[in-house]
């Protein structure tokens, strides 16, 4: 018999069609939606008069539009309020179960997903975003589409497909104190450069990678489409079993246990073929800190901006344009620089290990005087187990307040936008310009170097502060 | 749905030297908050087309009157970060119909396939070329051939060849709608759904 990776097994086992010369038709088993990238997809529906044709597999939530503060009042934003009621209008004419605002289970698309147990191995999953990569830290195939893939799936459930290239990352080895899953894609993503992965889809695997958490691998998994790659995955073992165990799913479907008996065949074969293989040491990983204006653009903590020599001579004219919108000079120290908000949050870092860290660090000490800090839950979930756990009382005596869940300052859609000219030490995925506000100057990290800027007022070694 | 068909395309070009552009330079994302796919080319680039008072930015190239035409020319891995397919729109709006880079995104270029904007792929020192001559030569005209699946420098004969999926390409001449398809296989999909037990 063939020996397959996990990628091609699951895609296997979803193609309804194969076109000739063309892409598959590949099955859909779980499609999220959210507020903005869906309006577009239902009027296409009703424009040709059809329904949806699998409501059960599509859940809703509004996540990208909404305010982070006093969300019980209406929306302020006309636009947003809007596409938020649009969202709430097509799920009910639809028959969509949705988890809007002010519902207990309302949060980030990608952090309710998993968290509930929609997101289960083995199956296929899209959304309109393209941080669907995020799933498939359960072992399934899942990735971003556009609008029109959207209108797709709800239309029938599947959308054409070309199959990836293969790339496999090895990662073995003990992390470092301080050193988090955020620091390791971090450093696999400047290593491979924002353009890196393209047309590939990436298979994590590794002493290290076992060894992690499933809000971890979500992590990892979540920014794998920074380098360009169609998604991530990683495959299932016990860790993910006593997760999903947790979750609303399971417990209101026993029977969905028997569904995680046959994981044993969710894994690459031993002679599976890999177009690209990736071997990295989880030892010599620093907490890693970005300088430019993509998520490729990072270095250790302890290191400086890359001098313009180390350049390709055709990227030159984007580096110095992208440093210049920073205010950085090549060679450059970066710890050190002042820093003025702090963000905590997205479907990268906004789940409860996050605040855990977040907290852990901050605690016995004080917010620095000239720092803003965005403290936003992924969820109604997340934001209950802060308080429950009393990482709330920890942030409050420490000087922060906590927000209401939502993707918040990551694409700065609602109010919270970091003002022009301002750094921001962020735990989101993008630092290109403009994303967290026109003018802001975001330098993407992990939750603990966040709580490090956090409580010292500039760019700080979290393993400093252990 | 029927799309507007794209088959042979002559125009001047608008080169764009930068790599790595994402779609929140493209289309912002404070702009992405209207419910329809029209009129989001007003605000392709925006950032970079107005300085931070609104004012015109006359350094930035859609803002040269030098520079027009229906094709984009820009350095590799164009389209990444966001799936936002306003993006598309965007560029598709303001009156672009083919787009030339090294390389694209994934799902931009998924995207601009399913809205009949042409990702055109060369390899990356033929971009710098045709970004030099474009930039020195402003009224240089490309002729892009999707049946022939060429690029063609009008004044020199120098013609590129790029690929394109069959299927893709057949869809983008007639101005077919990968729904169009789906939905034509209805059955097929339903006697999937009862092989797999759903």
């Amino acid at each position: 018999m063939s020996q397959k990776t996990l990628f091609d097994k699951i895609w296997d086992s979803h193609v309804v069609h194969s076109i000739e010369g063309g892409p598959d038709v590949l099955y859909i088993d779980r499609h999220y939606i959210h507020e903005v990238t869906s309006p577009q997809a239902f009027k296409g529906l009703e424009q040709r008069g059809i329904p949806v044709f699998r409501p059960s597999l599509t859940l809703a939530t509004a996540d990208h539009n909404i305010p982070t503060k006093d969300q019980h009042l209406q929306i302020k934003d006309e636009l947003s309020r809007k596409q938020v009621e649009k969202l709430t209008e097509n799920c009910i004419r639809y028959g969509i179960e949705l988890y809007g605002l002010n519902h207990i289970y309302n949060g980030i698309v990608h952090v309710i997903g998993p968290e509930l147990g929609y997101t289960r191995p083995g199956m296929t999953i899209v959304c309109g975003d393209s941080h669907t990569s995020t799933h498939g830290a359960f072992g399934t195939v899942a990735f971003g589409v556009g609008t029109s893939e959207v209108e797709m799936v709800l239309a029938t459930q599947c959308v054409l497909q070309t199959r990836s290239k293969k790339m496999r990352i090895m990662i073995d080895g003990e992390l470092q104190k301080g050193v988090t899953s955020k620091d390791i894609i971090m450093y696999i993503i400047s290593k491979l450069s924002s353009g890196g992965a393209t047309g590939y889809f990436v298979e994590y695997s590794g002493t290290t990678i076992r060894k992690l958490s499933m809000e971890a691998r979500m992590t990892i998994c979540n920014m794998t489409i920074e380098m360009g790659a169609r998604g991530g995955l990683i495959a299932p073992d016990e860790i993910t079993f006593n997760y999903l165990k947790q979750t609303k799913y399971f417990k209101e479907n026993p029977a969905a246990n028997k569904e995680i008996n046959s994981r044993g065949e969710l894994k690459s074969d031993p002679g599976a073929v890999f177009d690209k293989e990736v071997s990295i040491s989880a030892g010599t990983i620093k907490p890693m800190v970005t300088y430019g204006t993509n998520p490729g653009m990072a270095v250790a903590i302890d290191e400086s901006v890359p001098l313009l020599e180390k350049q390709n001579s055709k990227e030159s004219v984007s580096f110095l344009k992208s440093l210049d919108y920073m205010g950085f000079k090549p060679g450059e120290k970066i710890a050190g620089h002042p820093v003025d908000y702090v963000f905590l949050g997205s479907c990268t870092n906004g789940r409860i290990e996050d605040f855990r860290e977040f907290a852990g660090l901050v605690k016995g000490r004080k917010k620095a005087a000239d720092i803003t800090a965005l403290l936003v839950p992924g969820s109604k979930l997340v934001e209950e187990k802060v308080i429950k756990e009393g990482l709330l009382k920890i942030l409050n005596d420490a000087g922060f307040e906590l927000r209401q869940p939502g993707c918040s300052s990551c694409l700065a859609m609602n109010e919270d936008k970091i003002p022009s000219g301002k750094y921001a030490v962020s735990t989101s995925n993008r630092n290109f310009e403009g994303r967290q506000g026109p003018g802001a100057k975001t330098l993407l990290a992990s939750p603990l170097t966040a709580a490090a800027a956090a409580v010292t007022g500039k760019i700080t070694d979290p393993r400093e502060l252990l | 749905m029927r799309k507007e068909k794209l088959n042979i395309l002559e125009s001047t070009c608008v080169p764009l030297t930068l790599e790595n552009i994402d779609t929140d330079q493209i289309i912002p994302a404070r702009f992405l908050s209207a419910t329809s796919r029209e009129g989001f080319g007003d605000n392709l680039f925006y950032d970079w087309r107005y300085t931070g008072s609104g004012e015109i930015n006359k350094e930035f190239v859609l803002n040269n009157p030098k520079y027009s035409g229906e094709i984009l020319v820009t350095g590799k891995n164009f389209g990444c970060g966001s799936s936002r397919e306003h993006a598309v729109w965007a560029v598709y709006d303001y009156g672009f119909r083919v787009v030339v880079s090294s390389f694209f995104a994934d799902i931009f270029r998924n995207n601009a396939l399913n809205n009949g904007l042409l990702p055109v792929v060369i390899p990356e020192p033929d971009v710098q070329k045709l970004l030099n001559l474009v930039r020195e030569v402003p009224g240089t005209v490309v002729r892009v051939n999707l049946i022939e699946r060429s690029l063609k420098i009008e004044a020199t004969g120098k013609t590129f060849a790029f690929e394109i999926n069959p299927y893709k390409q057949e869809c983008l001449l007639n101005g077919l709608d990968d729904i169009d398809y789906l939905l034509s296989m209805k059955e097929k999909i339903i006697e999937y759904e009862k092989m797999k037990g759903y």
